[in-house]
């Protein structure tokens, strides 16, 4: 029992391994440090929304907005952006506070309302997207500071500062999930909202924090994309919750709540970097890439399911 | 207003409407310090509204709850959890990812370094401590899911000591743990007991109740009905009180005639649950199947119906061979089964009385893949009238029934296929004392019409006053058949330990 228990656990790192050693004896390019540097950037933003999402996922919810929030919080951002206009800290505050409010406002909903999570963030994906074209006028807003676009763009020793932001959030994540009290009842909550009630917690007190920081993390992400790509683009962002609810769902978590962990979810993302990476440098098209990327998450889960069932 | 100081609990006038139904009228109830107090009725009774109210998941509509010597109103459940009230649900609410200890210190989780920083070590001694306290062998650093039913049990109640409880409330403490966990838990209530806390204890159970209650409150209808020192009142009296009418006789009379054999098994076995199982059934018979918990009572009739493959051995329907693998072959041979986990396999909750009872005959009045709704009305409507199943229409989920009308659903639905080997798993499970009544008089009635029934029990009066002939299993097999005149509780304990 522990033993598959342990298996189980680990799985997930065994099966990222062997692709990594596969792909480095495929191709040389693989296993260079400029390629790393590339795949970790690309993923960083995927897994600033999956780490979002894994609190989401962890209390038994789901958050099908992440995209929207994406474009939202970037075309908020891009707008206060422009150079000899505002410090580059009001931009990246503002566009952070949109997303806060965003995923606030799902929380309050979702708490109140009693309407399951799916279809709360379902409306809020589509009021976000309209929200994002309203507000840039269905057009991209470019002409951005440099100080902005250092954000997502610039290095430090030659490091990409996504990876550090990537890094930061990722051990901050992790903490508040397995040392604190809030992360503590966030798995209660998934594991059995009654019990989790009757011992006392204040079971929408942790949603609404859940669904605010999954909110906050969005933004941080969406941020992160406009300074990259030095614009604040309306449309961007969609189907960027998929691959983030992928990730978190590659790496362990639950869709019925109460387990996933945030090194899981962070291996989940580099996993789908690393394919993406791998078939990229093995020159098979985008659209077979979507087709193995399918079946590898049905495949991760299913082998879960079958590792439960022992 | 001053108390006597022996009293820990005293309610008062307690009323609660849901919509129009007084679930609570007029209650009172006074708990002593170290007492066991058990607290009867039907369903239906009342028993769980109040004890929602004491834990504060409810609020009364009037009356007041007075707990040593200041109200309880306006208190939510933590408050009401601190001051030292504490209720180990039947359905065991804990966390199943969590740890032993996690779950025990839920909400009360210790800190150190930074706020709201955890310190999982510091928890896990003291869990630690409590359970060693406690007599309990149970390491604090396990996931909780991988603990038994008795096991989590325990946990809930180490949960409620640390709480410094001084009232602990236990719903259907022994609905599914075997008669040696029932022993540790009366060990441990007794424990509790000598250090001055009160036990409200709820329990369909009567040999329990006599066991380890000192006390007995009745409730009926939502109302209070009397309080007395459990010497004092005897199984009749209290059943009486109870339902509120003497039950001449909790078993009805049975008039069947015995016919030609239905089912018979030959030498079933499957490796690891039961074997080498060997027994007829009669139409118009009932054979009781008796046996401890794990004896492999349950077993043998999921296999008899194809839930789980068998062996070897053979299964006989009318003298013919028949192969069954699956609940499609049993139900096309005329085998039926009503499940002891009703509530997993038995009904779909959120569906109503007449989509449930129809779900397993929509072949018989369904056009080219089009339910006929006329027709589907009027036989579930027999069906409700023929089983006497009590709901406001034939639309209200089955989830808002009671207990024993849902198995009359269960059983509506199966009658509905014609079989005429019915085997009821444990078919009163959890169901109050009128209602059982209902079920035995409904299963004399499938056998005036000559179907075989076999039922399995946990509870040895109704396997005695129901069964013509008693199967007794242990630890797998078959160590007695025997007749109405053998089958008594002495002889039936004896084969069952065997």
């Amino acid at each position: 029992m522990p033993f598959i228990k342990k298996l189980g656990q680990y799985g997930i790192i065994i099966a990222f391994l062997a692709i990594c050693l596969l792909l480095s004896f495929i191709s040389p390019r693989f296993l260079t440090l400029s390629n790393w540097t590339i795949i970790i950037t690309q993923v960083s933003i995927n897994a600033l929304l999956a780490f979002g999402v894994t609190f989401v996922i962890i209390t038994g919810g789901i958050d099908l907005s992440l995209g929207s929030m994406v474009a939202v919080t970037g075309v908020v951002a891009a707008s206060l952006a422009h150079p000899d206009t505002y410090p580059v800290v009001v931009p990246v505050m503002v566009g952070l506070l949109s997303g806060v409010l965003m995923g606030g406002l799902n929380g309050l909903i979702i708490t109140k309302s009693k309407v399951p999570p799916f279809i709360v963030t379902l409306g809020m994906m589509t009021i976000g997207r309209g929200l994002a074209l309203i507000l840039s006028r269905g057009r991209p807003i470019s002409n951005l500071s440099n100080a902005f676009n250092f954000i997502g763009g610039g290095s430090i020793f030659g490091i990409p500062l996504p990876i550090f932001i990537l890094i930061i959030a990722f051990f901050i994540c992790h903490i508040l999930l397995k040392k604190t009290v809030l992360g503590r009842y966030i798995y209660a909550i998934g594991g059995n909202e009654q019990a989790a009630q009757a011992s006392g917690i204040r079971v929408n007190k942790v949603k609404m924090a859940v669904y605010t920081i999954c909110g906050g993390l969005a933004a941080l992400a969406g941020i992160l994309l406009t300074s990259r790509i030095t614009t604040g683009q309306p449309n961007a962002g969609a189907g960027f919750e998929l691959d983030a609810i992928a990730a978190a769902i590659i790496g362990g978590a639950s869709t019925s709540g109460g387990t996933g962990t945030m090194t899981g979810t962070l291996i989940g993302a580099l996993l789908i970097g690393v394919i993406s990476n791998g078939l990229d440098l093995l020159n098979v098209t985008s659209y077979y890439q979507q087709v193995v990327m399918g079946a590898i998450i049905i495949g991760a889960v299913v082998l879960d399911s079958w590792n439960k069932n022992k | 207003m001053p108390h006597p100081p022996n009293f820990t609990l005293q309610v008062r006038h307690l009323t609660k409407s849901f919509g129009g139904v007084k679930a609570l009228d007029d209650v009172q109830f006074d708990l002593r310090i170290g007492e066991v107090h058990a607290l009867m009725g039907e369903n239906g009774a009342g028993k769980s509204t109040l004890m929602k109210i004491l834990i504060g998941m409810l609020k009364p509509d009037a009356g007041t709850i007075t707990f040593e010597g200041s109200s309880l109103q306006n208190c939510d459940v933590n408050e009401i959890m601190q001051k030292g009230i504490s209720m180990i649900h039947q359905e065991m609410l804990v966390i199943p990812e969590l740890t032993v200890a996690q779950n025990i210190f839920l909400g009360r989780e210790s800190t150190h370094w930074f706020p709201n920083w955890l310190d999982d070590e510091a928890i896990d001694k003291k869990a630690q401590l409590l359970l060693s306290q406690m007599g309990i062998n149970i390491e604090v650093t396990t996931q909780m899911k991988y603990l038994s039913v008795a096991e989590m049990q325990m946990v809930e109640i180490a949960k409620a000591i640390s709480n410094n409880a001084k009232v602990i409330i236990m719903d259907e403490p022994t609905s599914a743990i075997s008669d040696k966990e029932v022993t540790t838990l009366f060990k441990i209530i007794r424990e509790l007991k000598a250090k001055g806390v009160a036990i409200i204890y709820i329990s369909h159970k009567m040999e329990e109740i006599y066991a380890i209650a000192d006390t007995i409150t009745v409730l009926r209808d939502g109302r209070y009905i009397a309080t007395k020192p459990s010497v004092e009142l005897d199984k009749k009296s209290l059943i009486a009180l109870m339902v509120g009418r003497e039950l001449s006789d909790l078993f009805p009379p049975q008039t069947a005639t015995k016919g030609n054999v239905l089912l018979s098994v030959r030498n079933l076995s499957s490796k690891g649950k039961f074997s080498a199982i060997n027994f007829e059934v009669k139409a118009g018979e009932v054979l009781g199947i008796a046996g401890l918990m794990g004896a492999g009572r349950t077993e043998i009739a999921r296999a008899i119906y194809g839930l789980d493959a068998f062996d070897t051995g053979e299964i006989f329907v009318k003298g013919q061979k028949v192969v069954i693998t699956s609940p499609q072959d049993a139900l096309k041979n005329g085998i039926g089964y009503v499940s002891e986990d009703r509530k997993g396999l038995g009904f779909i909750p959120n569906m109503s009385v007449k989509h449930n009872i129809s779900l397993g005959s929509l072949a018989r009045y369904t056009k080219i893949g089009f339910v006929q709704t006329q027709k589907e009305q009027i036989i579930v409507t027999q069906t409700v009238k023929d089983l006497k199943i009590k709901t406001a229409t034939i639309n209200q989920k089955v989830a808002q029934l009671s207990g024993g009308n849902q198995q009359k659903v269960v059983i509506g639905k199966l009658l509905l296929s014609n079989p005429e080997i019915i085997i009821l798993d444990e078919p009163t499970r959890g169901i109050d004392i009128g209602a059982k009544f209902e079920i035995y008089k409904l299963i004399n009635e499938l056998t005036a019409k000559g179907k075989a029934v076999v039922m399995i029990s946990s509870e040895l009066p109704e396997i005695l006053g129901m069964s013509d002939r008693v199967l007794v299993l242990s630890k797998g097999n078959q160590t007695a058949l025997l007749s109405k005149e053998e089958a008594t509780q002495e002889n039936i304990m004896r084969y069952a330990i065997h």
